[in-house]
């Protein structure tokens, strides 16, 4: 049933999508079929594969730089509090710049090349993982730390074995969090101006009335994005293994 | 056991001056003494104060100004008092091993693997050892505790409420292993129960009133743990269930 399940939900959209192009008699150049989307699909593998590496490649090395300056910027606020009262500020205040915004600029400064959507995906990445991160770092149970004070653990140690694996539930629901928005960014980023990536092929199919090519795209982009999903999920529930086991597959 | 701290005991002695949380007194000039080698319980209701006080001469709290804690040997007690909470405070990603291990771990230290797996032998808990705590029922991961509280080897022990959390049968259990664990430490138990306090100690403080007042210790007779169906113990609980009431109506007031 757990692979039965996804399965008919998949097939049950299909046959929705195909009733709803033949109940309103929608033209394919504004909802093509299910079909002519399979289509496309595999007429145009090739270039679909191609432009999809692209912007996996982007969103990967978006998670990983982001997920390493979300990280350090959390911990350096955790253990030094001059740092905390300095950066947070600067912190809140840049998070309610919306970083879409920051595209066009990325893309003027960084060029038209994979650079400026990794940047993005970066950006985007960033902000939840520092968030979730330090919250983490700040919420360890009191009582451990007083242990770890009578049994004379320096700061460090204190960080390094007890406030860290304490914060990494915390650090894990921001990397959720992140892997779920971080094709916005590479997305937005190609958008912007771009000679690759999936992003680009849609603007070019849109440009060229090519509707199935588009929603052929928009396909490899979900399958990309949940497969990343899935997979870091799979990561984090490794790394947190003493965690009770939870359906997170069933919410 | 290569325990040195048994042949070097010292007493420790408190003057708490005043505490207070805003317009609250909690106390004021309180003084008194753990004898070496002796178990002091600190008896009172809830909210009377007692685990600040505690955490006051564990050193747990910043900047403390209002206590002088003073070891007989002239030597700090910072450093030399090992601390057990009413949470177990294992950490739920180190097995039940690990976790006794935890302060070698913490000060960068190698760790005795022999000793915590004998430890661990002495709680019971042998067969646990690679368990996470997750695995554990209540009573098996306090003791799980009382391992890591034994494998720091300090000649002095805080315990603040350690057995409160566990079902009466278990905590009786947990009492005896304690009392025979710790029999020559210099322990501080902080408790509500009249009972936990006739069994386990030498000499027992009444925490009343607001300010708090200490009252001349109890210094019940006979070898801890002491049985329970020792009548001096019976009767001794139900004085000690008085005054606390009587207390505990003091505080309302």
């Amino acid at each position: 049933m757990k692979i039965l399940r996804p399965l008919i939900i998949f097939i049950a959209l299909i046959a929705l999508w195909q009733i709803i192009v033949a109940v309103t008699g929608a033209p394919h150049y504004i909802l093509p079929s299910p079909g002519r989307v399979f289509t496309a699909l595999g007429e145009r593998s090739d270039t679909l594969l191609g432009h999809g590496w692209i912007t996996l490649s982007e969103i990967i090395l978006g998670l990983i730089l982001g997920t390493l300056l979300g990280s350090i910027s959390a911990l350096t606020m955790g253990y030094f509090r001059p740092a905390r009262q300095w950066l947070m500020p600067v912190f809140v205040v840049s998070q309610a710049i919306p970083v879409f915004a920051l595209a066009p600029i990325l893309v003027l400064w960084l060029g038209y090349g994979m650079v400026s959507k990794v940047a993005m995906a970066t950006l985007i990445i960033y902000f939840p993982v520092t968030a979730a991160f330090f919250d983490g770092l700040r919420r360890t149970e009191p009582g451990h730390l007083d242990l770890a004070q009578t049994m004379n653990a320096s700061r460090w140690a204190t960080l390094k074995h007890i406030r860290i694996p304490a914060a990494l539930p915390s650090f894990a629901s921001g990397l959720r969090v992140a892997t779920a928005v971080a094709p916005i960014g590479a997305i937005v980023g190609e958008w912007v101006g771009s000679s690759e990536g999936l992003g680009f092929l849609m603007l070019h199919a849109n440009g060229r009335m090519q509707i199935d090519v588009m929603f052929a795209a928009l396909f490899v982009l979900a399958i990309i994005a949940v497969a990343l999903y899935y997979a870091v999920d799979a990561g984090l529930k490794r790394l947190l293994f003493w965690l009770p086991e939870t359906k997170t597959n069933e919410t | 056991m290569n325990s040195t701290s048994e042949n070097n005991a010292f007493s420790v002695s408190i003057k708490a001056s005043r505490l207070a949380f805003g317009d609250t007194v909690l106390f004021e000039q309180v003084e008194f003494e753990l004898p070496a080698g002796e178990w002091t319980c600190l008896l009172g209701p809830s909210g009377v104060g007692k685990t600040t006080l505690l955490r006051l001469i564990a050193g747990l709290v910043p900047d403390a100004e209002n206590i002088e804690v003073s070891c007989s040997d002239g030597q700090k007690l910072s450093g030399r008092a090992a601390y057990m909470a009413q949470q177990d405070l294992l950490m739920p990603w180190l097995s039940v091993l690990d976790n006794v291990m935890l302060g070698a771990r913490l000060r960068a230290e190698q760790a005795d693997k022999t000793r915590a797996l004998d430890l661990l032998a002495r709680v019971g808990l042998v067969e646990n050892a690679g368990d996470l705590p997750a695995k554990l029922s209540g009573g098996m991961r306090q003791r799980a505790a009382l391992a890591r509280t034994l494998m720091e080897d300090r000649p002095v022990v805080l315990m603040d409420e350690p057995f409160s959390a566990l079902d009466a049968i278990t905590r009786i259990r947990l009492q005896d292993m304690a009392a025979e664990l710790l029999k020559d430490r210099t322990v501080l138990l902080v408790t509500h129960d009249p009972l936990e306090a006739l069994r386990l100690g030498d000499r027992i403080h009444v925490l009343s009133g607001r300010p708090v007042k200490l009252d001349e210790p109890l210094t019940p007779l006979g070898s801890t743990p002491r049985d329970l169906h020792d009548p001096e113990v019976l009767k001794g609980q139900a004085d000690l269930l008085e005054r606390l009431a009587a207390a505990d109506q003091e505080v309302a007031a």
